[in-house]
């Protein structure tokens, strides 16, 4: 039986004016349950081909097909980004309401949620994340660690089906990445992670692709088979050996 | 940052300075915001001495009643003296009239001085009674109140985004200051140091329109389609109607008063 992808592109081309060519006619697709890991090199344009997906960027050639149609311009996009959740690299960039609840209530309003409706949306996602009590904080005024789950929540309130994770373990000390792969591991979202975290991406992802001179590679082909048999530890284990040597 | 500049309500940093709770934060804060937009311009308007005496009475009696600090109360107003006081000292000499005194065969004339009094009195009648009934509200909710009172969307979400990032951007300045000074970088009069805090400040600025960018683009990624929804459901209560009953009419007699 052949499942639809999630996301899935195809001949998917960008270049920067002065950087040059970033993505060459890049393949990829997500598929439901899957933890896909994404590396490269700094500047190799992990963050340009996640931005391409919900359409902050604009491809210059190639198609993006996302949940269930394509997608080509900007209005199409409004619905990829309710559905797809991107986790920026900076909290800052994405805590901009004074208070925490404002913020995590932003996506359910836009999504036309009543008040009320986004007020309990906001309260129990806190919750269900194990940050009830941070309602009324002052967002700037968070550590590291809680405003990365505070921008988790904000972008889990909008019930998306996807994850785009973009260096989420950035800046965060042992316990709060630990508590954040933890709190991962639970989350039923397919996933796409951009980081340079090995042990982090050995945890959660379940394959890896590696974004090299433009081309995106598969590293490991194994891990996609041992993915079918949905035990984490084993794929955990091949992927930590792939990538030692790649 | 200055500390005069500092929000009564909150400081650069956001955090909540303290302020004891007195029966000006039971009032609404678009009444608040609207009354004293009143009165400011019936005070400036009024080229009547008795007036203006009224109202710089009235904008101490409600500093009082804001039970304002009064240290850092004094402070903003020496702040915006310092504004005015050459002003003040050159209007009696350089307006003609009948000749008050004479200070080193200079002479001043009453007219002018007059003329400066009343500047000084205007100019501490709306200080003080801004201070007490606008600067006791939290930036924020002077936000939330100014969009209850329609006020462009734009201005609003300038002045809301201007709390929450001029933390951030202070701090990326500090930064990047003391990246400099960590390389033996100190302030001298040459062009070394200008080309520097050039640089800096032009930085400042590219990593601040980069950020804005950023938070632009996250904000797309929510959802987000041009509007803002607001929380708080403002509703006048009891205590902005009394209020209302008592300043309404004094203001009209402030009017009033000019016309005798």
């Amino acid at each position: 039986m052949m499942m639809q992808s999630l996301i899935k592109v195809s001949g998917l081309s960008y270049r920067y004016p002065r950087r040059g060519l970033v993505l060459d006619k890049v393949d990829f697709h997500l598929d439901v349950g899957e933890r896909v890991a994404l590396t490269g090199a700094n500047g190799a344009g992990k963050t340009t081909l996640l931005h391409l997906l919900v359409g902050l960027k604009k491809a210059k050639s190639g198609e993006i097909f996302a949940f269930g149609s394509i997608r080509k311009e900007e209005k199409s996009f409004v619905e990829v980004r309710a559905q797809a959740g991107f986790l920026f690299q900076d909290p800052d960039d994405q805590l901009f309401c004074p208070t925490v609840i404002e913020d995590v209530a932003f996506g359910p309003l836009n999504l036309g949620k009543s008040r009320a409706e986004a007020l309990q949306i906001a309260s129990e996602t806190l919750a269900s994340l194990g940050m009830a009590g941070f309602e009324e904080r002052i967002t700037h005024q968070l550590s590291g660690g809680e405003k990365r789950m505070i921008t988790l929540a904000a972008v889990l309130a909008m019930e998306p089906e996807v994850l785009l994770l973009d260096e989420p373990s950035n800046a965060l000390d042992a316990k709060a990445r630990q508590h954040l792969i933890d709190t991962l591991k639970t989350l039923p979202q397919a996933m796409i992670i951009i980081s340079h975290d090995a042990d982090f991406l050995a945890q959660l992802a379940t394959r890896e692709v590696r974004l090299e001179e433009a081309k995106l590679v598969a590293v490991s082909n194994k891990i996609k088979e041992v993915n079918e048999s949905e035990s984490t530890d084993i794929s955990a284990e091949a992927f930590k050996t792939e990538t030692v040597h790649a | 940052m200055p500390q005069f500049l500092e929000h009564s309500g909150t400081s650069w940093k956001g955090q909540k300075v303290k302020h004891d709770l007195s029966m000006i934060d039971k009032l609404d804060p678009r009444l608040r915001v609207i009354l004293v937009t009143a009165f400011a311009f019936v005070t400036v308007l009024s080229e009547n001495f008795w007036v203006l005496s009224i109202a710089a009475a009235t904008g101490l009696v409600l500093a009082f009643l804001a039970q304002l600090n009064v240290k850092r109360t004094l402070r903003r107003v020496i702040a915006m003296d310092m504004f005015m006081i050459f002003l003040i000292i050159l209007l009696p000499f350089t307006t003609p009239g009948e000749a008050l005194f004479t200070v080193a065969g200079l002479s001043a004339s009453k007219a002018g001085f007059l003329h400066a009094m009343m500047i000084l009195l205007k100019a501490h009648a709306v200080v003080l009674s801004l201070l007490a009934l606008v600067g006791t509200l939290s930036a924020t909710s002077l936000g939330h109140a100014l969009a209850h009172l329609h006020v462009p969307d734009k201005l609003v979400h300038l002045l809301l985004f201007t709390v929450r990032y001029l933390d951030v951007i202070g701090q990326e300045y500090k930064r990047m200051r003391r990246a400099m000074q960590a390389r033996a970088f100190v302030l001298r009069t040459d062009m070394h140091t200008w080309r520097s805090i050039g640089y800096l400040i032009g930085m400042l600025l590219v990593h601040s329109l980069e950020r804005s960018e950023r938070i632009m683009d996250a904000m797309k990624c929510r959802g987000y389609k041009g509007q803002f929804y607001l929380f708080d459901e403002l509703a006048l209560g009891r205590d902005d109607y009394r209020f209302m009953a008592l300043f309404v009419p004094f203001l009209c007699a402030l009017v009033g008063l000019n016309f005798l």
